[in-house]
């Protein structure tokens, strides 16, 4: 029993902590998008609201609150209220698998900086991540507006397509590693950097960080809110905290995303040379914490870097992209890595 | 017997099984008509099947208002066409006012027209190249283009006192003399300008995702586009050499070296390459105008149609009573008629004016190179996917006030 209720207040105060941190930085994330903004045209970006424009996210989300709940008259009102929450739950459920840090002592006992470490931790993030789309194509056909739908349908085709590329990326990835776990994926990269897989899957290091662009609906696949085409898209209709929902869901699935990427090809929370030591204290703990943000904010970086720099795919280009070029190099990319574990005996071997 | 049947079967099953087709308003009130433009598509999937263009959101029968106004008010009804680029629309207004009183104005005057209509055709073409990018998705390029634009509108606030509504010259010359740094303001004004071109074609022209997305969409062959009445850019783009400061010089254009850029297949590519490479070539004559700018008076020597000074009319009979005649009376051109084109930035604008005698212009008419344009919209629509429209409509530049009048 008293076991029981260490473990509670343990996973608790772990998810509390990862909770709190994560909303924080998805929060500043909408504020750095524009800060970044700025500096690539030449402009201040937002800095009315206090210093350096720190308050604006608390402006933007009290501005959220007031603005005026606006449902579209013959929208279907149930699913136009479940869809934003649906996305932003789909994009929060993706938090719980991912490790945010080492284990560490506190008081005795291990405390694990990771939601839970369950042995199916990718398939976890697979089912959960295409879960988003329901959403976005919910939100967009109760709408009942022309550009919505047109944005929800752009939407599910484009996550699909760009599923499987995913997916066949991270095949290669398990046949090397030998495990659908997060936490042993980040332990084998551990050591010497080389030890990245980055440099062990170049390729399908690209597949999955294109495929991941596509999966965050982030320039240049924007498809589903291009607004020079669709207007808004799946949320032309939405107004208030109901389009904050969706605005602050994109951001947290960006984000973990970006962790994502950190996790399973840049050794999430491991330091390259430096071993765990033998009583990780609470100190460790908070460094592998923030080695694990310094590179999922770097990622991030590259995902703003990418929108305001490139122009968007035609929807066609698009599909040819994801079907004719991805999927057969993932394929490629699988079987080239099974040779190869075949000639060594890598992990996936045993 | 029995292939009857089956005939009538599959005609049946073809008939209804024949696609429903999704109607949608593309417009008139859309993010990226950029104006009041109307497109109602008919889509197959994301497939523009059938597409019907619709004018006249922004009619504001200019050419009936201006047989009330004076020759010199109609320069300020001309400032409303194309809002991009006013300034070409005040001085292509002039240049007919002056065709039709048969005045030759200094050269001073004329060289000073020719950097303002270069001038503006920069920064018409600043505009919507980075608007084709904006279009594309790529904001970024749009704002280095922006900055540029916004520093040419400080010289014309300087000269005209107005950014977009700039009523720039009047019947017979300038409206007053020039500011005493134009020269350095101009030459300052182009010194980051190839720099800034640079950057864009790095940042936007050699990217594959804009080739693909501009490459082969909406072409037009120079047989369809001479049909339809093209001019400017978007002909030229097609490969027809037609540029009105060549061909039918105008304002001392035949004094200046300048190349006619062209294009070869006339899609969305060669038509932003077209107005990419006219920038270059405008900031050549512009530095040749600037650098042989002559001196001399500021208007032609005509005293019973342009104003006398306001210092004279105090001091001066005879500017007095100019002053009374021209106020009261107006401008009183001979009987008959006058077309004057010229080569604005977004193609032939031309004046047609037909005057009784009068001070007011008995008839009027303006071709607006967006109205023959816009003609086209719907060959150039059908068969393309939504995205495409949209850079088509972007890369014809249809100006909605220029268009509708």
């Amino acid at each position: 029993m008293n076991e029981i209720g260490a473990f509670i207040i343990e996973k608790s105060a772990v998810g509390v902590f990862v909770f709190i941190v994560l909303l924080t930085i998805v929060a500043y994330a909408t504020l750095g998008e524009r800060k970044i903004a700025g500096f690539f045209q030449d402009r201040h970006g937002p800095n009315r609201a206090g210093p350096w424009g720190l308050l604006q996210v608390v402006a933007d989300g009290v501005k959220f609150f007031m603005k005026e709940e606006f449902n579209p008259d013959r929208a279907n009102k149930v699913l136009f209220i479940i869809a934003p929450t649906f996305t932003f739950m789909a994009a929060g459920f993706l938090m719980a698998v991912i490790p945010f840090g080492d284990r560490m002592i506190i008081g005795g006992r291990e405390v694990l900086l990771q939601l839970a470490d369950i042995n199916i931790g990718i398939l976890y993030i697979l089912a959960i991540g295409s879960l988003g789309v329901y959403g976005i194509i919910t939100g967009g056909w109760a709408s009942n507006n022309k550009y919505s739908l047109m944005g929800g349908l752009r939407s599910s085709s484009q996550m699909i397509s760009y599923e499987i590329a995913m997916g066949l990326a991270i095949v290669a990835l398990i046949l090397d590693h030998g495990s659908f776990s997060l936490r042993d994926i980040v332990l084998n990269q551990t050591g010497p950097i080389w030890n990245w897989s980055v440099f062990t899957h170049p390729i399908g290091f690209l597949i999955f960080l294109v495929a991941t662009f596509a999966e965050a609906s982030r320039v240049p696949f924007d498809l589903p809110e291009a607004e020079n085409e669709i207007v808004a898209g799946y949320h032309t209709e939405y107004s208030a905290m109901k389009f904050g929902l969706f605005m602050f869901g994109e951001y947290v699935h960006m984000t973990l995303a970006s962790g994502l990427i950190a996790t399973l090809y840049f050794g999430g929370w491991s330091i390259p040379f430096v071993a765990t030591p033998a009583e990780p204290g609470i100190f460790w703990g908070l460094l592998t914490f923030g080695v694990f943000w310094a590179k999922t904010l770097f990622f991030m970086f590259v995902f703003m870097w990418v929108r305001w720099t490139l122009p968007r795919f035609r929807y066609d280009q698009l599909m040819n992209l994801g079907w004719k070029r991805l999927i057969p190099l993932g394929l490629l990319n699988i079987f080239v890595m099974a040779l190869i574990l075949l000639w060594t005996g890598g992990a996936g071997m045993d | 017997m029995l292939k009857q049947v089956i005939d009538r079967a599959i005609a049946e099953h073809f008939q209804t099984d024949e696609k429903e087709l999704y109607d949608l308003n593309l417009g008139p009130s859309h993010p990226a008509t950029h104006g009041i433009l109307e497109n109602r598509v008919k889509l197959d999937g994301e497939r523009i099947v059938k597409c019907e263009a619709h004018i006249g959101y922004c009619h504001r029968s200019f050419e009936k208002l201006s047989e009330h106004y004076s020759y010199n008010q109609v320069i300020t009804i001309t400032d409303r066409m194309n809002y991009v680029s006013s300034m070409a629309n005040n001085i292509g207004w002039t240049l007919a006012a002056e065709k039709l009183l048969g005045i030759e104005v200094p050269k001073l005057v004329q060289y000073v027209r020719v950097i303002m209509l270069e001038l503006n055709r920069i920064i018409d073409h600043l505009i919507r190249t980075g608007i084709l990018g904006v279009d594309a998705g790529a904001y970024t390029g749009f704002l280095y283009f922006m900055e540029q634009r916004e520093r040419a509108y400080k010289i014309i606030e300087r000269m005209t006192g107005a950014r977009l509504t700039t009523t720039f010259g009047r019947v017979g010359g300038l409206d007053k003399p020039l500011y005493p740094e134009f020269k350095e303001d101009i030459l300052e004004w182009l010194k980051p300008l190839p720099k800034v071109i640079k950057e864009f074609h790095t940042l936007l022209t050699r990217n594959r995702i804009f080739i693909e997305r501009t490459r082969d969409v909406s072409p037009m062959t120079e047989a369809r586009a001479l049909e339809y009445g093209f001019t400017g850019p978007n002909l030229r783009a097609t490969g027809c050499n037609y540029d009105l400061r060549k061909h039918e010089p105008y304002s001392s254009y035949e004094d200046f070296d300048f190349k006619v850029i062209l294009g070869t297949t006339g899609d969305v590519y060669d038509r932003y390459m077209v107005c990419m490479d006219e920038m270059v070539e405008s900031i050549k004559i512009i530095e040749q105008a600037v650098n042989n700018l002559p001196d001399g008076p500021y208007h032609a020597d005509v005293p019973e149609i342009f104003l006398p000074e306001k210092k004279d009319v105090y001091s001066n009979m005879e500017a007095m009573i100019y002053h009374f005649k021209i106020i009261m009376h107006g401008i009183n051109p001979p009987v008959g008629e006058v077309y004057q084109a010229v080569e604005s930035p977004n193609g032939e604008l031309g004046f047609y004016a037909v005057s009784d005698g009068g001070p007011n212009p008995y008839r009027l008419h303006f071709r607006s190179p967006c109205l023959y344009y816009y003609q086209a919209i719907e060959e150039m629509l059908e068969g393309g996917l939504i995205a495409d429209a949209i850079m088509t409509m972007s890369s014809i530049n249809v100006i909605a006030g220029e268009l509708e009048r």
